[in-house]
């Protein structure tokens, strides 16, 4: 039997290697794929979460943990779906119109993969549209968006009223992020939420699905 | 310590220049537009951002070829233009200057992360090389890397600007974390400073993210960690968000008034970045 307390500390020390080989281990030996997953990796990422938040660990150790912890879930979420297991939440991201940068929505995107979510990202330079028709079409329930400029931020407000248009916001949370962005200017344009960083998006996040 | 920045240390402190990207949009640069392409497109508007430091009393201003390394380009599908952008750059910031003013050539981070496997140190290694060979057979008097955030890569960085002959001037951004000092990545300004010192920076300094009365503390404790000197520029606070446009609330005579206590942190070379216009720029040189 693989030993789930070592995949729990791989994740944690962000070593993809350990953490994939493990888990494989694990499904042959026919551990539970929902178990190793609740039991262990869910956990594991709580505690990086813990140590982000103390600052114990910084961004490079949060991407590292999130890969490890993406890696393993690879080989766990089709076995997952196959037993009618759903993910978390379905979440569609990316960064507003207009935007280039993508270092903190790729960073939020892996921990909410590492949380469990399913995570469509629609990259960066993305217009409202096309966020409205992604959480239409993949009946996302959070939408998340993000921007690195002041000069952006109104593309958040914009993609709030292509949501609208296409008839989906009553359907979806939207949780907002980035550099310049605030609570404040979250209640200012109808946002759902804001989140500091990537891992109060995740628990943003579980807060609405309840999970 | 090379010659130049002996000689610029010996006259210190000594004024560099403010923000450049709020000064662009102010002239018409679009949201998510890169700046840097208009070195080719709009020089004249470009050319009056210098202009306007070198008349508030810079005596050196950079280049408006931040983001003009391969890797932004290509997202913009300029990479073709690598050379002709950095070269004008360059060349804007010396026609502005007219001789009164040094020009330092500006280049910052890539975007992609060494961490995640986005990129590797050979591809950051060349595409640094690449730019700060153009801006250095364009003729800048040195180099300065801004708001770097990984000091991995900000090492490869160093090592490509030094290959060029030029100083360098190295400079994190500390924005992260509790009390904001570290960067992104977790750095300490402590950490920052004996590193780039270690790899061979001339001059030691830290940019942008936040306003001029953090940067005191920041200051004096890069100063703890090397013996070379310091550059420092802060933004004009933290921007506030009013009817969807930034607006930095600090007045140029609140930022000014910080300046000394930065000086007397240790600082040789002051100016501003986000938000600190010419005005700024004016007010400071009032007080030094």
């Amino acid at each position: 039997m693989a030993d789930l307390k070592a995949l729990h500390e791989a994740i944690i020390n962000g070593d993809l290697k350990s953490a994939v080989a493990i888990t494989k281990e694990a499904l042959a030996a026919q551990a539970d794929p929902l178990a190793i997953v609740t039991d262990h990796m869910v956990p594991a990422m709580d505690e990086v979460g813990r140590r982000f938040e103390c600052e114990e660990y910084f961004v490079p150790e949060l991407l590292l943990s999130a890969r490890a912890m993406k890696g393993a879930l690879e080989l766990i979420r089709p076995l997952l779906a196959a037993s009618g297991v759903e993910p978390a939440g379905k979440v569609v991201i990316g960064t507003v119109k207009g935007d280039l940068h993508d270092i903190g929505k790729n960073l939020v995107a892996s921990m909410l993969e590492g949380g469990g979510f399913e995570v469509v990202d629609l990259g960066a330079d993305v217009a409202p549209e096309k966020f409205a028709q992604a959480a239409k079409e993949r009946d996302a329930n959070i939408v998340c968006l993000s921007a690195l400029l002041t000069v952006t931020m109104p593309s958040m407000r914009t993609t709030i009223e292509a949501l609208k248009q296409a008839g989906v916001r009553d359907r979806v949370k939207v949780l907002i992020g980035g550099a310049p962005v605030t609570q404040q200017y979250a209640d200012e344009i109808g946002a759902d939420g804001y989140g500091a960083n990537a891992t109060a998006a995740v628990q943003l996040a579980r807060g609405i699905t309840g999970r | 310590m090379k010659p130049l920045i002996g000689q610029l240390v010996s006259e210190a402190p000594v004024i560099t220049d403010g923000a450049w990207g709020s000064l662009l949009l102010g002239a018409g640069l679009a949201p998510g537009e890169l700046g840097d392409a208009w070195n080719l497109t709009h020089p004249e508007r470009v050319e009056a951002v210098p202009k306007a430091y070198v008349e508030a009393g810079s005596r050196i201003v950079l280049t408006n070829t931040f983001r003009s390394n391969r890797i932004t380009l290509e997202r913009y599908g300029l990479a073709g233009k690598l050379k002709e952008i950095n070269e004008a750059g360059v060349r804007i910031s010396r026609r502005a200057a007219a001789g009164r003013a040094l020009v330092f050539g500006s280049a910052g981070p890539t975007g992609k992360l060494l961490v995640m496997g986005d990129t590797t140190p050979e591809e950051l290694s060349s595409v640094f090389a690449e730019q700060f060979e153009a801006l250095a057979e364009a003729g800048v008097d040195a180099l300065v890397l801004e708001t770097m955030a990984d000091l991995e890569e900000a090492g490869i960085a160093v090592r490509a600007a030094l290959a060029t002959g030029l100083p360098v001037v190295a400079c994190m951004v500390f924005d992260s974390g509790r009390n904001r000092d570290r960067t992104m990545m977790g750095v300490t300004p402590e950490q920052a400073a004996a590193s780039l010192t270690e790899t061979g920076a001339d001059v030691i300094g830290a940019n942008c993210g936040q306003g001029p009365s953090d940067y005191i503390p920041i200051c004096r404790r890069l100063g703890s960690a090397t013996e070379l000197p310091l550059w420092i520029k802060p933004n004009a606070g933290l921007p506030e968000l009013v009817d969807g446009r930034a607006v930095y609330k600090t007045s140029p005579g609140d930022f000014a008034v910080q300046i000394p206590s930065i000086i007397e942190a240790g600082a040789s070379f002051v100016g501003g970045c986000c938000g600190a216009t010419p005005e700024f720029i004016r007010a400071v040189a009032s007080r030094i």
